[in-house]
């Protein structure tokens, strides 16, 4: 029975093969298999895209007609109530145009076994999250006559993300190496040097040590352990997958953030046509809304298909294009005419909008083809 | 097409840009322009002044003094004008100023060494094979960028000076300016060699040319001159700018030959470098825009060919067509799915080219004498040379006997001839289809309803446009690949999009649910909806609703599916032995028994079996009689009763919370706000009493209504339509959030401060049969206008997007070795969607094994 469907490998997509496999009633005869077989490959033949066939506009059609029936409310709440994400319509706006910056970044943690059951994963998760110094102080007491400043910590905070007094001490020194620096109890006093002890120094000494890196990642600016299926993960706001992957509790083949440029520049071109395609599929789905993966597998991959992320825009993809007329019709054509003239280029009237402008048979579908017939000269 | 013997067809094969050398100007020039005049006294174009008829003509009658061709055959010829002194050309500005930047001052040279020449060519030219022209640009940009700080010249050693510009158009070295000619003379010592490394091809551009000595001036075709009602004659923008800059010129060369102060012919030559920069561009951000004398810009060349309006995305990339027509449309169940009707008046307009030939000739002459005025007839004929006649009740004897073999009549549109049709906006492929003509009275286009999904119509006075594909090549295309049976799968998500709809879909509900009639009201009732073959029927005197739907059913089919409340329905050999049929099963999206027939019977069975569907159902409802009434939303008291606990409950509910946060006793979710996850359990509470009460309403209601019926079976509304009419509207919410917005802590004047109870916050508690109250109304009205808003802000979002898609996609295509490449045949993928399959051929984008293996016994 293998060998049967093995020979049927080079004929039919490999996701077929398996989905017969999955569906195939048990004990089937080899005759009733190799008749099914058969079917399916007439089947797919009947199928099969034929050359010529403008699936690039299909593609575009398939993904900018629902855009009007999306919804442009950006904020959704994911599942939890806690977080919020941005969806809709500005979402697949934000992918598609390949922004660097999107708006709410997120990474979803899965941890490795004993820390999936639900072991630590509150410790766990406030150890990834930036913690900046003022979020575990209580107190500070700014000395204007001593001029120094004193910092009470709360010790309760401290347990709960698991950093102790060195640590504080630690980055605090690397930050401010001119500080002289003393503890007592759950105090630690910092005196400033003689020259520097204008008042105003003071206070923005202060405000400056509010802000030190105390411990996490940074760019992780929320996070929140949560419960899918039977396994828990931890979901962050605030990405930075490299340092993420880093951690050795983390599940790093299944850990996944929505942020495209990060995941092309740590995981490579082919994840990110990934990502890009799921997120779009995504928001899609989330809308109650129907569209082939086909169709976004295309537009990722014109996105991708130089190495780098270009976004659907004038700087990205078009700008890619042979063409100088294709380029003028999209948007700033004086620009590209004039650039074209400079290094002599010439249109080769390969692609749509050039024909169309000139009146001609746009070289897709039926106007591929030519025809070739002997003339009778009389 | 029409004239195969003498036309020559050519086919543009590539376009090259390149600038105009002073030569190539001179050459294709037919008139030297000297001065600003126009017209003479008698009113006729003064010869070497703007309009001089060696330009083209615009006036018809006249003929062209060049080509000696009439108006419309002569499409213009360029004349020239040589300029007092250069001046520089506003669009190459940045590239003259990266040339004077890196070339010695001296000999010309480009500050690079000898031996680093080499390097950087092999670099740029590798950059130019790997990728585009437009990565080529960047990287010599950068090299520009490097030479910036060399200040000695490799070559001649001469130490270099600080040039900066001075937009818009003046260079300075040194603080001290350099006048055109100077620029000139410097770029045109810079070596063909060194102009490579700058990004421009030595064989096809001086650097020099890009600083104006003589300058071309556009055919008058292009600026045309309108004549006014009173006779005056008003002229094109181009016009006046180019009359400026003749008159400019003219006063220049007189006060250079009259030996005038150097000041004067400074400031004539800077108002000359004016008038050329706004020629080209009347948006230069550093100078005041040339305007007319009722004060609005003037629209010159870059306005011309810039933006939505302009040449490119308006007369080129989209143009306007003959043979079409626009009107209202109207359904129309009668007509066949891929049929239009065309009112009479229209038909008598739109015509269709038909070539006369031994057999057709007495037919088309047919045509012809009926005339323009009478239908079917005809409104022109064309002779073999192209030369086109109107036809016309005096003409109309005379045509006739000139009419020969090779003529070509232009008759009346008829039935059964190829129209295209279509409705903005054209988002998808199915918003433009072909359809087949049904000339019918009246003066709308009429549809069959189930046709008007795909082009997302409705009949509140939407208007459709209507082609006539004039060649027999096109009618062909439009017939195989446009035709609206042809569409019935969309290449969106593999499903079909046509199925019955609304009416259609209720009426085959109760026909298949309840449904018994006498055999006479059977045959009735099919015979309304088209059929005549009634041996499927059951030949006793009482026929069940079930055994007339199966009458259309083809005789072998089997299916079995799930209805939209889930019950199975099955078609076993043709006959309909369970379930009802409803919109999960004849509708359009899902409608899989739709897609089962399409698949099994093909494209043509399936429209007619649609057709059958739907007038099948309004005939039953018709027979039946279908309507709604506000009683269809009463409930019994019980369930009020029942809908009023469980509101008192929620609002208790919500106390109690309110009160827990009041004493501070409410935990707060993590990353919130205590206020915040307060207003999400309320959020919550509300919802989940709203879906109570819609329980409530779906527990109790009566299933006979009419308005369950078209829930039921999906033909149109839900049940929380229907809850909110009978029962409670519920939560609105904006953003996700309950309406927080107006007076400070509160919503409305009418509630107290820091009031955080359920009303206070736009929770409608009535439903709409009961009425709103005022404030409830208010409430309802904000979330109204909310989605307005968001309706009106999306839609250009959306288009934009679709429009770089578009753009960004549309020369992708699949090669014949099933790669998809662009239009420099790169490729993007290997195979189509990772398995080639076609989604408009598939099965909602799988091969649907379980149906294969199903189907093999």
């Amino acid at each position: 029975m293998k060998n049967l469907f093995k020979k049927y490998e080079g004929k039919l997509p490999l996701k077929v093969i398996n989905d017969l496999k999955e569906n195939m009633p048990k004990n089937i005869s080899e005759a009733k298999l190799k008749k099914i077989l058969e079917e399916t490959v007439t089947e797919y033949n009947k199928m099969l895209v034929q050359p010529g066939e403008s699936v690039g506009l299909v593609g575009a059609e398939s993904i900018g007609e629902p855009g009007t029936q999306m919804t442009l409310n950006t904020f959704h709440f994911a599942g939890v109530a806690e977080m919020n994400v941005t969806m809709g319509l500005p979402r697949i706006i934000e992918i598609l145009d390949g922004k660097k910056n999107i708006s709410t970044p997120m990474t979803e943690i899965y941890l490795k076994k004993p820390y999936s059951q639900g072991k630590d994963i509150k410790r766990l998760a406030l150890s990834i999250k930036e913690t900046t110094l003022k979020e575990i102080v209580s107190e500070f007491v700014v000395d204007i006559a001593e001029s120094k400043i004193e910092i009470k910590f709360d010790e309760k905070k401290m347990q709960d993300i698991g950093v102790d007094y060195p640590v504080i001490q630690k980055s605090i020194k690397a930050n401010f190496k001119e500080l002289a620096l003393s503890k007592k109890g759950d105090v630690i006093t910092l005196k400033l040097n003689e020259k520097e002890k204008e008042l105003n120094q003071l206070f923005k000494t202060k405000e400056k040590i509010k802000e030190i890196y105390v411990q996490g990642i940074k760019g992780i600016t929320q996070v929140l352990p949560i419960k899918k299926g039977d396994e828990f993960l931890i979901i962050t706001a605030g990405t930075n997958l490299k340092k993420i992957l880093e951690l050795d509790f983390v599940n790093k083949p299944r850990t996944i953030s929505n942020n495209v440029f990060e995941i092309s520049s740590v995981l490579g071109i082919e994840a990110a046509r990934q990502v890009i395609i799921n997120e779009v599929y995504k928001v899609i789905e989330n809308q109650g809304l129907n569209v082939d993966i086909r169709h976004l597998m295309l537009v990722a991959d014109t996105m991708c298909a130089t190495g780098a992320v270009k976004g659907v825009t004038r700087y990205g993809v078009v700008k890619e294009k042979s063409s100088v007329l294709a380029r003028a019709s999209f948007e700033t054509p004086i620009k590209h005419i004039f650039n074209a003239s400079l290094i002599g280029e010439v249109d080769n009237l390969n692609s749509v909008v050039e024909n169309v402008m000139l009146n001609q048979p746009v070289p897709v579908g039926t106007g591929l083809p030519g025809l070739i017939t002997k003339v009778k000269r009389s | 097409m029409e004239d195969n013997e003498i036309t020559v067809f050519k086919k543009v094969e590539s376009i090259a840009f390149s600038i105009l050398s002073p030569t190539i100007i001179k050459k294709m020039a037919s008139a030297k322009i000297v001065t600003p005049e126009l017209y003479d006294k008698e009113g006729y174009p003064v010869d070497g002044g703007l309009m001089d008829s060696r330009l083209g003509v615009i006036d018809p009658g006249l003929r062209c003094k060049t080509c000696g061709s009439k108006l419309k055959e002569c499409s213009g010829h360029f004349g020239y004008i040589s300029l007092a002194r250069p001046v520089m050309h506003i669009k190459f500005i940045t590239v003259i100023y990266d040339l004077l930047r890196c070339t010695c001052r001296d000999c010309g040279r480009i500050l690079i060494p000898q031996n680093k020449i080499q390097s950087y060519m092999g670099e740029l030219k590798s950059i130019e094979k790997e990728s585009s022209p437009e990565e080529r640009r960047i990287k010599i940009k950068e090299i520009i960028k490097s030479l910036k700080t060399v200040n000695k010249c490799p070559y001649c050693k001469s130490r270099q000076q600080k040039i900066t510009l001075e937009k818009p158009t003046t260079f300075l070295e040194n603080e001290k300016r350099i006048s055109p000619i100077e620029v000139r003379t410097r770029l045109e010592k810079i070596t063909d060699d060194d102009c490579e490394i700058f990004g421009l091809d030595p064989n096809s551009i001086r650097p020099e040319w890009m600083v104006l000595t003589i300058m071309a001036i556009p055919p008058v075709t292009m600026r045309p001159s309108i004549t006014l009602e009173s006779g005056e004659r008003s002229e094109d923008d181009l016009t006046h700018k180019l009359g400026d800059i003749v008159r400019i010129n003219q006063r220049l060369f007189e006060n250079i030959n009259a030996g005038a102060p150097e000041i004067i012919i400074e400031d004539l030559w800077d108002l000359l470098q004016y008038h050329v920069t706004t020629f080209f561009d009347n948006n230069v951000a550093q100078l005041p825009p040339a305007r007319h004398r009722s004060g609005d810009p003037l629209k010159t060349i870059t306005e011309r060919i810039k933006s939505k309006q302009g040449r490119i995305r308006h007369n080129l990339a989209g143009k306007r067509t003959n043979f079409s027509a626009r009107t209202v449309i109207s359904p129309d169940p009668m007509l066949s799915l891929n049929e239009v009707g065309v009112p009479k008046v229209i038909a008598m307009k739109l015509t269709v080219p038909e070539r006369v030939n031994e057999w057709n000739i007495e037919y088309l002459k047919g045509f012809v004498e009926t005339g323009p005025s009478n239908y079917p007839g005809a409104n022109y004929i064309a002779r073999p040379d192209g030369k086109r006649k109107k036809i016309t009740d005096e003409t109309k004897e005379q045509l006739l006997e000139e009419i020969q073999l090779g003529y070509v009549v232009e008759r009346h549109l008829m039935d059964g001839d190829i129209a295209i049709f279509n409705r903005q906006p054209s988002l998808h492929r199915m918003s433009m289809m072909c359809h087949k003509v049904r000339v019918l009275p009246g003066k709308t286009f009429r549809i069959n309803p189930t046709v008007a999904h795909p082009y997302n119509a409705d009949y509140d006075g939407d208007e459709m446009n209507l082609h006539i594909p004039q060649t027999e090549e096109a009618r062909a295309e439009a017939e195989t690949l446009m035709m609206v049976q042809t569409q019935l799968i969309s290449p969106r998500y593999g499903l079909s999009i046509i199925g019955a709809i609304q009416d259609a879909i209720s009426g085959n509900y109760l026909l298949t649910k309840e449904g018994r009639y006498s055999r006479r009201d059977a045959i009735d009732l099919l015979l309304s909806a088209g059929i005549t073959d009634f041996s499927k029927l059951s030949k006793k005197d009482v026929v069940s609703g079930k055994n007339v739907f199966s009458v259309l059913i083809p005789p072998d089919f089997n299916f079995t599916g799930k209805s939209k409340l889930g019950e199975e329905m099955i078609i076993k050999n043709g006959k309909l032995v369970e379930g009802v049929v409803d919109s999960a099963n004849i509708g359009g999206g899902k409608g899989l028994m739709l897609r089962n027939i399409h698949k099994k019977y093909g494209e043509t069975e399936a429209i007619k079996i649609i057709e059958a569907i739907f007038r099948l159902g309004t005939a039953v409802l018709i027979k039946r009689g279908f309507t709604i009434g506000i009683s269809d939303a009463d409930l019994p008291q019980e369930a009020i009763n029942k809908i009023n606990e469980t509101l008192a409950k929620a609002r208790k509910d919500v106390e109690v919370l309110t009160k827990e946060y009041h004493d501070g006793i409410l935990q707060a979710f993590p990353g919130r706000t205590l206020k915040e996850t307060l207003e999400l359990k309320i959020l919550e509470l509300l919802n989940k009493a709203r879906n109570e009460t819609g329980k409530v309403v779906s527990d109790y209601s009566n299933k006979e209504t009419h308005m369950m019926i078209m829930a039921d079976s999906g033909a149109r509304g839900n049940l929380l339509n229907l809850a909110q009419m009978a029962a409670c509207v519920g939560q609105q919410a904006m953003r996700g959030k309950r309406i927080e917005k107006g007076y400070n802590e509160r919503t409305l004047s009418c509630f107290k401060k820091g009031d955080l109870g359920p009303e206070a916050h736009g929770f409608i508690a009535d439903g709409f049969k009961k009425g709103l109250n005022p404030r409830e109304f208010f409430f309802a009205s904000m979330t109204g206008r909310d989605s307005l808003m968001d309706t009106a802000l999306r839609t250009p979002k959306s288009g934009y997007l679709y429009r770089r898609l578009a753009n960004a996609l549309q020369d992708l295509k699949v090669e014949y070795d099933n790669t998809v490449r662009d239009s420099s045949r790169k490729i993007v993928q290997f195979d189509y969607g990772e398995d080639r399959i076609d989604v408009s051929k598939s099965d909602g984008g799988i091969i649907n094994v379980k149906n294969i293996i199903k189907s093999i016994k």
